[in-house]
């Protein structure tokens, strides 16, 4: 036999278990912390499905309790998702295809709900639209609207931390995008605004995708400006991550019942989003 | 809006002057400066000819209302387009890679432009049938851009800025993206479509072959400047820039003629057929220079320098000489006849070319 070569088949052990693993070549120090890094994302997940209440989760999941937070949480994330699209897809147009003075500036304060902590945020959002705020006092006194501790308060509380996604995503593809499909569209006699709408959008359509999808996983997760700014009144304010919070602290089996199900939401909506995007494009 | 004139934005409001395109376009962008007088006759076809960077298609997007005017004017049919937004100008424009929609169908590409300019749905897809049907491609109408050959590419993007009923039709380096091989069938279909359409068409092109093929007249461009201007014919006889010589594979040389004697700036003396004074053009085909290893004697040939192989380089089955020396040259010859002289780049020769194979023009 010919020495042994780092790479060369020769040192691949025909059926070992270690298979592989000499022949991808990975160094060992960023092999082993690789591993680490994936079973510290992996067991939290496993340890949920381990010590599930498998038995009584039927019952538990049953409960109109569940159902309620179940639904609320669905619609206050969908509807979030949907506002950020109206107004976070013209911002992200914006953004990418105009030059104004203190574009940076508009650009770093769009970006600055990524960053900041959703409680801040919830504690901002009260002193902005709540009963007092600078703007809620005048919605209470002209309209008799008011937000926090609603449903409404719910979505819009969702859709201050989930925004920022959209419309960085979707910023990101309309620079990407090929300009002068917009300008061959202008050519023909469309507005800016026509290609716009019957070119740019659909070419961008699965950056669109994308950030909406990373909206709503965002806004059904949302806790911290929800709890903030809405409260935590079952059946109008209490999503599912409230719903598992405070039933860790009385009742633990539901508490994991509850986070079972949003995972289940998640893989379903990853799995189902990644065939329609890689058929997509 | 009648059966005769569809679509199109309304056009020239007093629209029975038909004068064709009057433009002077000036566009200042940073320390380049295009400015390029253009004007033609409706029916007829103009290339602005250039190498990379002469500013052609600055020139195509000012007159598409893509890039604003610095300076100048623009009308069109009498009516002025200076300040018209792309969108409203009656101008069509095939671009370089078609930059065909790829989300939509050929038909519905062709059927944009009827449709933004106010035809219902229907009727842009009946206009938009009958303009892929007068390209050939009636049963492509239902495929999208990524399953179009590039020849059909190049045509859905003909017709889908002919749908509009353009007043003037631009196109950008039309035929840049195809291969070799259907290069020259979309050059015989385009001239044709070209041939057909009324109003005024320009195209860009750095390729000269495309520019005499498809046009009736040619502007060349250099550095955002006209250089020369005339028929495919004409400037291919007369070149008056190196470039241009270049392209149409001519020796040019600039001098001033006394009699039979053109005398360069270097020193060289050429001897021509044509009897001028003043300041003239000289030009002769690389074909015509013949090549000695040693001072030839009693030969008929009037012109005699001596030179130095500076490059060869093959050409088809011919061999291309660059000399220096007494004046710059490009020589013809054949593969045989380099391996018999024992040609290398530095060797010297000595080159000969007859009066009469030359030619002396006015500058």
């Amino acid at each position: 036999m010919t020495p042994p070569r780092p790479t060369g088949t020769a040192t691949v052990l025909p059926g070992g278990p270690r298979r592989g693993r000499p022949r991808t070549g990975v160094p060992l120090p960023l092999l082993l912390p690789a591993l680490a890094g994936l079973a510290f994302l992996v067991l939290p997940l496993a340890a949920l499905l381990v010590r599930a209440p498998w038995s009584s989760l039927p019952e538990q999941l049953t409960s109109p309790e569940v159902w309620q937070a179940l639904r609320l949480s669905l619609v206050c994330a969908t509807s979030a998702t949907a506002l950020s699209l109206v107004v976070g897809v013209p911002l992200a147009w914006l953004l990418a295809r105009t030059d104004f003075p203190g574009r940076g500036l508009v650009r770093a304060l769009v970006t600055l709900p990524l960053v900041l902590p959703p409680v801040v945020g919830g504690v901002a959002l009260l002193l902005a639209l709540g009963r007092n705020g600078i703007v809620g006092r005048w919605l209470d006194a002209w309209f008799g609207v008011t937000l926090p501790f609603t449903t409404a308060g719910v979505i819009l509380a969702e859709t201050f931390v989930a925004m920022p996604f959209l419309v960085i995503t979707v910023e990101g593809t309309l620079r990407a995008a090929d300009r002068r499909y917009e300008e061959a569209a202008q050519t023909l006699g469309a507005s800016r605004f026509t290609a716009f709408r019957r070119v740019t959008l659909p070419l961008i359509a699965p950056g669109v995708a994308a950030g909406a999808v990373l909206a709503w996983a965002r806004a059904l997760g949302e806790f911290g400006a929800t709890i903030t700014f809405a409260g935590n009144f079952p059946g109008r304010t209490q999503t599912m991550p409230l719903a598992v919070y405070l039933a860790l602290q009385n009742d633990p089996a539901a508490a994991i019942a509850l986070s079972l199900v949003l995972l289940a939401v998640s893989v379903a909506v990853l799995a189902g989003l990644r065939d329609r995007w890689t058929n997509a494009s | 809006m009648t059966d005769a004139t569809p679509a199109a934005s309304a056009p020239a409001p007093r629209g029975a002057r038909d004068d064709g395109l009057d433009a002077h376009l000036i566009v200042d962008r940073g320390s380049f400066r295009l400015d390029v007088p253009l004007t033609a006759a409706p029916g007829e076809v103009v290339a602005l000819l250039g190498p990379n960077g002469a500013g052609k298609t600055t020139a195509l997007r000012a007159l598409a209302g893509l890039a604003p005017l610095s300076g100048g004017h623009l009308r069109l049919d009498g009516r002025e387009l200076d300040r018209t937004p792309p969108e409203s100008r009656p101008v069509g424009v095939v671009f370089q890679d078609y930059l065909l929609f790829p989300h939509l169908t050929a038909l519905d590409n062709v059927a944009f432009g009827p449709r933004c300019r106010g035809a219902g749905r229907a009727e842009a897809r009946t206009r938009a049938a009958a303009w892929l049907d007068r390209m050939g491609l009636a049963g492509h109408s239902g495929v999208k851009p990524r399953r179009l050959s590039g020849g059909q590419a190049q045509r859905v993007a003909l017709a889908r800025a002919l749908a509009t009923l353009p007043r003037l039709l631009l196109l950008d380096e039309p035929l840049a993206a195809l291969d070799a091989r259907t290069r020259l069938e979309v050059r015989a279909q385009l001239r044709r479509h070209l041939a057909e359409f009324e109003a005024v068409a320009v195209l860009v092109t750095h390729d000269p072959l495309d520019a005499m093929v498809l046009a009736d007249r040619l502007v060349v461009v250099e550095h955002g400047r006209v250089v020369q201007e005339g028929t495919p014919s004409d400037i291919a006889r007369h070149p008056r820039t190196d470039y241009i010589a270049r392209l149409v594979g001519l020796n040019l040389y600039r001098g001033r003629a006394e009699g039979h004697t053109v005398r360069l700036d270097s020193g060289s003396e050429i001897t021509t057929a044509e009897e001028l004074s003043g300041p003239v053009f000289v030009a002769f085909p690389p074909g015509a220079v013949t090549l000695h290893r040693d001072r030839p004697t009693g030969s008929s040939a009037r012109n005699l320098w001596h030179c130095a192989i500076e490059g060869l380089e093959i050409h088809g089955d011919q061999i291309r000489a660059d000399l220096t020396g007494a004046l710059p040259i490009a020589a013809d010859l054949t593969t045989a006849a380099a391996a018999e002289l024992d040609l290398h780049p530095g060797a010297p020769v000595w080159a000969t070319v007859k009066a009469t194979q030359t030619h002396a023009y006015p500058a």
